[in-house]
């Protein structure tokens, strides 16, 4: 016999939790880029392509979580939080991955080479965008804490502070851009002009990773203003 | 009369059966539900938590469970009607037992959530309408009882709402959730200990305080309440002093130790609540055998007849079998669905629910502990402490209105002719 039906049934899965996995796989897929970059400097495009196999496999993983977080979520379940913000969230989460694999896969695609003079620049670019995924995960992971206080009070303070320090990154990040961009401009006599057309394409996306971050912090702060 | 001498034994041991399996149903199905919220937020384990609701369920049952069993015996029907032909109502009782008993098997068989209480509530009101006659139905109490099922849910989630909120506003937000915690939550306890005591006494009591010749006023009775509420405080004083900060579990979630807080004070809830439900479930389960016995032995309807307090022990102990049975099982699976309910959620529902029943009991009403406890939820989720609820159950549980009214009566009515035809 089946019995009891009624209560457990009126509970969902909670889809916190999974966001955070999902967005920790994110960013760590994210951190694998500085070892790529440098591999790609030193010219070993077989460490290469092997990091870009391991980033291309926890995008993948992040893929899967997505499907299955959204799976997860019909039109019926009654949450704390704005279904198609979280929705938003998640999606804008998956693109920091996808993004991340797209420059490993285009730099390891041409086998494109970084000019000596902006090599430091460029990590130092690569890191800071990376600053704000982590920071964005760390506001996301205040999100069970948000749960448990019901949306109110000191928490949300705390985690407006949180969404703050990573605009500041990401403004960060933004300087680091057009530096590098101006150094590129004193460069690009010197480069074969389709190198340099990539290379401005590159680190645009670099610095997309930073605007992505942002805009996940943007949709927590929707996600609180209820 | 000739019918009661001649099968008088065989009615009453034939009610006391059925009214048994009633009360097993109960046990085995609807505690799990009641009690399902403190298994699932982890505040008990399900052993603890079957031996809390053998205890209050059968205290409760036997404590407070007057007032329901004596609307389920002598409120729906009208007795003026049948003093001519009593043996009417003894047949009608024993097939609103029998059709309940097989439409709550047949319903848990396919897994449909229902109510006992509806399903009771449906038998004895289809047999007096159709079996008897439509102004047999005291149509004035069903409508108040039919008005209850939709005010409790909704007063059990206001409670649970507020609850939660002043969780929220005295405690979670403050700066030391875990000092606040220890601090605030014996006043809730003081609460649980108060009202269950100020409820029993004022109307559970009654039969108990009439044979021992007590009386007390109302006055009275607040002053013991707030002692009773006392000594529960202090009690759970003690048991929270025990309780000590978990450093490494506040790495992952900064509330993990107010939640170990919290699950001190679900004991005493899930105590209030196992109460409640004895005082309600319980006690419409064996209504029906109330009223069987009291006609067969006095021979009449006579509505003013004392009930004999063997039959509440008797659902008590049908509940507990039940529980023994079954109950385990059921709890088990629950306790593991639940995951996303953590004490300081877990007890604003139990608590908004457990209040509502007590007070519905007490009023001698019988509602289904399992909507409201739906109703208590669904406030704790209004007030967004809860990360996903599945607003589909509403609507099964809606349906299962529908279905269980008209199934319940339906059967009852075949019933009711068959003994008819087989004793007369």
């Amino acid at each position: 016999m089946a019995f009891g039906k009624t209560i457990f049934n009126l509970f969902g899965k909670s889809p916190i939790s999974p966001l955070q996995t999902h967005m920790s796989l994110v960013i760590a897929c994210e951190e694998k880029l500085p070892d790529f970059l440098e591999a790609s400097i030193a010219n070993d495009w077989e460490k290469a392509e092997e990091i870009f196999s391991a980033i291309s496999k926890k995008e993948d993983q992040a893929d899967e979580m997505k499907r299955q977080l959204r799976l997860q979520l019909p039109k019926s379940l009654f949450m704390p939080l704005d279904r198609g913000d979280l929705l938003d969230l998640l999606s804008l989460q998956d693109r920091i991955a996808n993004r991340t694999k797209d420059i490993a896969g285009l730099m390891l695609g041409r086998k494109m080479s970084i000019p000596e003079p902006l090599h430091q620049q460029m990590l130092g670019f690569v890191a800071s965008s990376i600053e704000a995924g982590r920071q964005a995960l760390k506001a996301i992971n205040e999100l069970d804490e948000l749960l448990e206080v019901g949306f109110s009070g000191k928490e949300v303070d705390f985690v407006e502070k949180m969404i703050g320090e990573l605009d500041h990154l990401e403004n960060k990040t933004d300087q680091f851009e057009q530096d590098i961009r101006h150094q590129l401009f004193k460069l690009e006599q010197d480069l074969p002009p389709i190198d340099a057309i990539f290379l401005y394409q590159i680190i645009d996306m670099i610095g997309e990773l930073a605007d992505l971050a942002e805009g996940v912090g943007g949709r927590l702060q929707l996600l609180l203003a209820r | 009369m000739t019918l009661f001498a001649e099968y008088g034994q065989i009615l009453i041991i034939l009610a006391c059966v059925f009214g048994l399996f009633m009360a097993w149903g109960v046990g085995a199905n609807d505690v799990a539900n009641a009690m399902g919220t403190s298994v699932g937020s982890r505040a008990l384990t399900v052993k603890q938590a079957i031996l809390i609701a053998m205890v209050f369920e059968f205290a409760g049952a036997y404590l407070a469970g007057g007032e329901v069993t004596s609307t389920i015996r002598k409120g729906i029907i009208d007795p003026g009607i049948l003093t001519e032909a009593p043996e009417l109502l003894v047949y009608g009782m024993l097939s609103a037992l029998l059709a309940a008993g097989t439409w709550l098997l047949i319903a848990s068989m396919m897994g449909w959530p229902v109510s006992t209480t509806h399903s009771i509530v449906g038998a004895i009101v289809g047999f007096a309408a159709v079996g008897i006659s439509p102004d047999a139905v005291n149509w004035g109490k069903v409508g108040k009882i039919v008005a209850s099922w939709v005010v409790s849910p909704v007063l059990a989630g206001s409670i649970s709402y507020m609850l939660f909120r002043s969780v929220q506003n005295l405690i979670l937000t403050r700066h030391d959730p875990f000092a606040r915690a220890k601090k605030i939550i014996p006043i809730y306890m003081f609460a649980v200990g108060f009202l269950i005591s100020m409820v029993t006494m004022l109307k559970g009591l009654k039969h108990i305080f009439k044979d021992a010749d007590i009386s007390m006023s109302f006055g009275e009775c607040a002053l013991v309440a707030v002692g009773i509420g006392l000594v529960v405080s202090a009690i759970g004083s003690v048991l929270l002093k025990r309780v000590e900060r978990d450093e490494e579990a506040e790495k992952d979630n900064r509330f993990a130790s107010v939640e170990k807080v919290f699950a001190v004070l679900m004991v005493f809830t899930a105590c209030a609540m196992a109460f409640a439900h004895g005082s309600n479930d319980v006690a419409n389960a064996v209504g029906p055998l109330a009223a069987v016995v009291s006609v067969v032995k006095s021979g009449t309807v006579e509505a003013k007849s004392i009930m004999p307090s063997w039959i509440l022990l008797l659902g008590g102990v049908g509940i507990m079998l039940g529980l023994a049975t079954y109950g385990f099982k059921v709890m088990g699976t629950i306790g593991r669905k639940i995951t996303e309910l953590t004490p300081s959620r877990g007890f604003a529902a139990e608590l908004g629910a457990a209040a509502t029943v007590v007070l519905a009991s007490a009023t001698g009403l019988p509602i289904s502990t399992t909507h409201t406890l739906v109703g208590a939820v669904l406030g704790v989720g209004l007030a967004r402490g809860i990360a996903a609820l599945n607003l589909r159950v509403i609507g099964t549980i809606f349906m299962s209105w529908l279905v269980t009214l008209p199934a319940g009566a339906g059967l009852a009515i075949v019933f009711f002719f068959f003994f008819k035809g087989i004793f007369s």
